[in-house]
């Protein structure tokens, strides 16, 4: 039941923002209805168990001739990500409050309606709804970013939405083309999904089909093309609601549909995917290492730290599993926080070019210590949450091939490389015309920067509790390539 | 045959209300007529009948169809005062001729013989004629109704030569007796037959607008008056295309290796070049033209892959499909009565002005693009399971294919209203009108969330 509450809350709360009209009313309001939404997933949390997650299952007939049935549930996997998406929405919406948004009642309805979706793809346990909340989810993000978007914005935005509805369709064949080779009665619930026979020629179709609505989403190079541009005009809460969270739907898809399904075929071409993975990650470092903008370098950066996770889930190993599922809520969790601190530059010298800034952290010395928490974090310094996820994922792959874990590696180097140099060349130094006005952090951001910073650490510290919450389920995914 | 006859009633009392002068009454008697016939068409379900020796065949398929009809004109009756706001002229012959055009609709639905199917479409188009002429000042009006008439009149010619030769080979007209035939024949189809049949195809893909007998449909529908328009684009299609699913699925289904290359042909040119040239329509009014022609390809796929859950799939997206375009055309009429044209700028900046009617537009294009949780996804889903039950995969993937081409012109007029700067004039819009095309709205919605209140139906 608690499964299905956290899907309607947030639709609630944003059917009744479009009724508010006070700007003010509207932010309290939706702040409010995403840490009850949290508040939700921690009691869901607290109660789960791991060896039965009957007490998160919830089911109800919807399309009984077509074999659709209302089934939501949670295991690990799916518990963390909600954890995340949960986490993260209320600090997307508290770091709102600093922009004035024209029609703001819309503006908030539709990232609530997202958490929404997201929370939907993340605790569907029937192929056909996890279907239906994964385009929903699209909806509003292609609104968030068109409308409050910035510069040259339709273009953008409409080649994102392209791009990933495309994907997507390939997708609805593939599982449509499924529900019929399903155990009669036929049915889109994942263990008959699961239990489909399929001969090599089909689950090679079904791969590449699969596969491409998740690697753009992801993106997987190179698929990437429409991802560095959409992160840099879309508005701050939308590239950090696109960049924490949407681009998991597309790795928590890999790993909770596509590799059961398909697992012969995913063993077969898992080299061809590791490759695209790897070479995404060179390839996006290298770039990222020449980006003036920052939102573009974080973009990029993104390409490059998701491309491990591709390469990890494809290496089928535990270890590798593991690393991806921890590493993709320390990246959610890392991405928002550098989105955070670039808006707030941002919104204090009205550039986000590294070449115009410098000597930032003079002037504003905890946003630099902020800054350089999340930075370490995102550079997977041991202690942080980064560590943990990259560590078992290069251990993993290591364990898949040397040579590919020594050529994805090179990404903790290279991050530190184009990092560090966005850090150097914004915060240290000299100040300037534009940086020499800049105030510090007041005590309402500093609270935006809290709960990450705690997480950071937290899962860097400890992440026992959140490795063994995904560990069963992580081994009986894994338990289908054997 | 109640409802045939109800509607013959109701059209001949609108002429004699128009003969009164009481033209106030019209539309009220006209919806009240409409709902009476729907009510008296559904009060047949279950119990399949024939009429006069099997002429006219009442049984659920067609029940569901005629109120899918019914239905769709009553949402476009409802539009009527808006669209004939300020018009002194009397309307009753326009009403009249609608009716009589609904009346020859629900008889393709519910045909038992070629005579009657010949009856209906003929009933339908000659009304049609007149209706897309109706508006005599205008010349593209004129040019609308000549070439409709001229095209329409020469493939009528080509439907009644097929019926001509299948009579020549089958002897007969009566659906059964031609099915039966065809069972006799056991492979061997005389040359005279095979040409009926496909004189026939040609006869039916023309009027529901199908590549390669679809140019007329674009110039046509921008010229009509578009109250006309969306009745065309949804009951005459509904209607044609159900003439042809009854057609071929419930006479010609034995012989289905002979025609069904033909139609997924037909389909797949339909659907791709449908939606290719409706990238590049200036006006939202073609625009919807090559909507309509691109979604009479993907309900040709319901024709192929005839299966008991065929009949669903096509009501489910004819119903879908009907709301959406009506909903699109309510908002189209108040666009063109405002601005005097219907670009894709005359929309812009329409979410600040009109929010509600930008969000119905926006709900309309996002069901017809085929996006869930609405009716035209759920539509599209459950016809592509059809089709690829039936093992069709290749034409699954090139109207998935179709699909997402259709998002490149669907997306046009959402980015016109929400992303554009609007010239701050507002469309002044009459609350009933609002409460109406937020019904329709919302009946997408729901019908895409509750999807099963109507496919458990036929």
């Amino acid at each position: 039941m608690l499964t299905v509450i956290l899907i309607l809350i947030p639709l609630a709360i944003s059917l009744i923002l479009l009724t508010i009209k006070q700007e003010k009313a509207i932010r309290q309001f939706a702040l409010a209805g995403a840490v009850v939404e949290f508040g939700v997933a921690v009691a869901a949390f607290i109660t789960y168990k791991t060896s039965c997650h009957c007490n998160l299952l919830f089911t109800a007939d919807w399309l009984t001739t077509l074999g659709v049935s209302l089934k939501f549930g949670m295991d690990g996997i799916s518990l963390l990500m909600v954890m995340l998406t949960t986490f993260l929405v209320p600090v997307i919406i508290l770091s709102s409050f600093s922009h004035t948004y024209s029609r703001p009642s819309a503006f908030y309805s539709l990232v609530l309606l997202m958490e929404m979706a997201l929370v939907g793809v993340f605790v569907a346990f029937d192929g056909l709804i996890f279907y239906i909340f994964w385009e929903l989810a699209l909806i509003p993000a292609w609104f968030i970013c068109a409308v409050w978007g910035g510069h040259d914005r339709i273009r953008i935005t409409f080649k994102f939405f392209i791009y990933t509805f495309v994907g997507s369709l390939f997708m609805l064949v593939a599982l449509i083309y499924l529900y019929f080779r399903t155990p009669l009665p036929h049915s889109f619930d994942f263990q008959w999904l699961y239990a489909a026979t399929l001969t090599p020629a089909e689950q090679t179709w079904i791969f590449i089909a699969f596969f491409l609505a998740f690697a753009i989403k992801v993106p997987v190079f190179p698929l990437h093309t429409w991802q560095p541009d959409t992160y840099t005009a879309a508005p701050a809460a939308g590239s950090m609601l696109l960049g924490g969270i949407m681009l998991k739907m597309g790795i928590y898809g890999m790993i909770r549909w596509m590799i059961p399904i398909c697992h012969q075929a995913v063993q077969l071409y898992a080299p061809v995917a590791i490759i695209l993975a790897v070479t995404g990650i060179v390839y996006a470092s290298v770039i990222a290492i020449r980006q003036n903008d920052m939102k573009r370098l974080v973009a990029y950066s993104s390409i490059a730290h998701v491309g491990l996770i591709a390469a990890g889930v494809f290496a089928l190993t535990p270890y590798a599993m593991e690393g991806a599922v921890i590493q993709m809520v320390s990246h959610g969790i890392n991405i928002v926080g550098l989105f955070i601190v670039i808006d707030l530059i941002e919104q204090r010298t009205g550039t986000r070019s590294i070449r115009d800034l410098g000597g930032i952290a003079l002037k504003a010395p905890r946003l630099a210590i902020m800054f350089m928490i999340i930075l370490l974090g995102s550079i997977a310094l041991p202690l942080t949450n980064g560590f943990i996820g990259e560590f078992l994922l290069l251990l993993g792959l290591f364990e898949y091939s040397k040579i590919f874990a020594a050529i994805a590696g090179l990404t903790i180097i290279f991050s530190a490389v184009y990092m560090l140099r966005m850090y150097q060349r914004t915060m240290l130094g000299t100040t300037n015309g534009l940086t020499e006005q800049v105030s510090d952090l007041t005590w309402p951001e500093m609270v935006l920067f809290i709960p990450l910073v705690v997480m950071i650490f937290w899962i860097g510290l400890f992440p026992g509790m959140f490795l063994d919450v995904a560990l069963p389920d992580v081994l009986q995914i894994l338990n289908f390539v054997k | 045959m109640t409802t045939i006859i109800a509607l013959t009633i109701l059209g001949i009392l609108v002429l004699f209300l128009g003969i009164m002068k009481k033209q106030s009454w019209l539309l009220p008697v006209i919806l009240l007529g409409l709902v009476v016939s729907m009510a008296l068409t559904v009060t047949g379900w279950n119990m399949p009948k024939s009429y006069a020796h099997e002429m006219v065949i009442v049984d659920n398929v067609s029940i569901a169809f005629s109120t899918v009809l019914i239905f769709s004109a009553f949402l476009i009756f409802s539009l009527a005062a808006r669209y004939y706001r300020g018009v002194t002229r009397p309307l009753d012959d326009i009403y009249g001729v609608m009716i009589f055009a609904l009346t020859g609709a629900v008889m393709m639905t519910s045909y038992g013989n070629l005579i009657m199917l010949f009856l209906g479409i003929e009933t339908l188009s000659i009304a049609l004629y007149v209706l897309a002429g109706s508006h005599k000042e205008a010349i593209t009006s004129n040019e609308a109704t000549l070439k409709y008439f001229l095209l329409g009149s020469f493939l009528s010619g080509f439907l009644l030569f097929g019926i001509a030769l299948i009579y020549g080979s089958s002897g007969s007209f009566d659906l059964h007796r031609i099915s039966e035939y065809v069972a006799a024949c056991s492979g061997n189809y005389p040359p005279m037959f095979l040409a009926g049949l496909f004189l026939l195809i040609i006869g039916l893909s023309f009027k529901i607008a199908i590549v390669p007998f679809h140019f007329w449909a674009p110039d046509v529908y921008e010229g009509t008056p578009t109250l006309l328009t969306a009745f065309m684009a949804t009951v005459v299609k509904t209607a044609s295309i159900v003439a042809m699913y009854r057609f071929f699925t419930h006479t010609f289904h034995g012989i289905h290796g002979v025609w069904e290359t033909t139609i997924w042909v037909m389909a797949v040119f339909t659907i791709l070049l449908g939606n290719l040239t409706g990238v590049y329509q200036p006006n939202l009014k073609r625009m919807l033209a090559y909507s309509s022609i691109s979604h009479s390809g993907y309900m040709l796929l319901a024709v192929v892959a005839f299966s008991p859950m065929s009949d669903n799939a096509l009501l489910l997206y004819t119903l879908s499909y009907s709301i959406a375009t009506i909903s699109a055309f309510g908002i189209l009429i108040l666009i063109r009565e405002a601005r005097g044209n219907d670009y894709f700028s005359s929309l812009n900046g329409m979410a600040k002005t009109n929010p509600l009617e930008a969000f119905c537009l926006t709900v309309s294009m996002l069901s017809l693009a085929g996006i869930p949780p609405l009716a035209g996804f759920m539509a599209k889903y459950y016809l592509f399971t059809t089709a690829l039950e039936k093992g069709f995969v290749w034409l699954v993937i090139v109207a998935v294919a179709g699909s997402a081409i259709s998002v490149a012109y669907y997306f046009r007029p959402i980015i016109a209203m929400y992303l554009k700067e609007s010239d701050g004039v507002q469309l002044t819009v009459e609350t009933p009108y609002k409460v109406h095309l937020f019904f329709m709205t919302l009946m997408i919605i729901l019908v895409g969330l509750l999807p099963f209140l109507v496919i458990g139906l036929v």
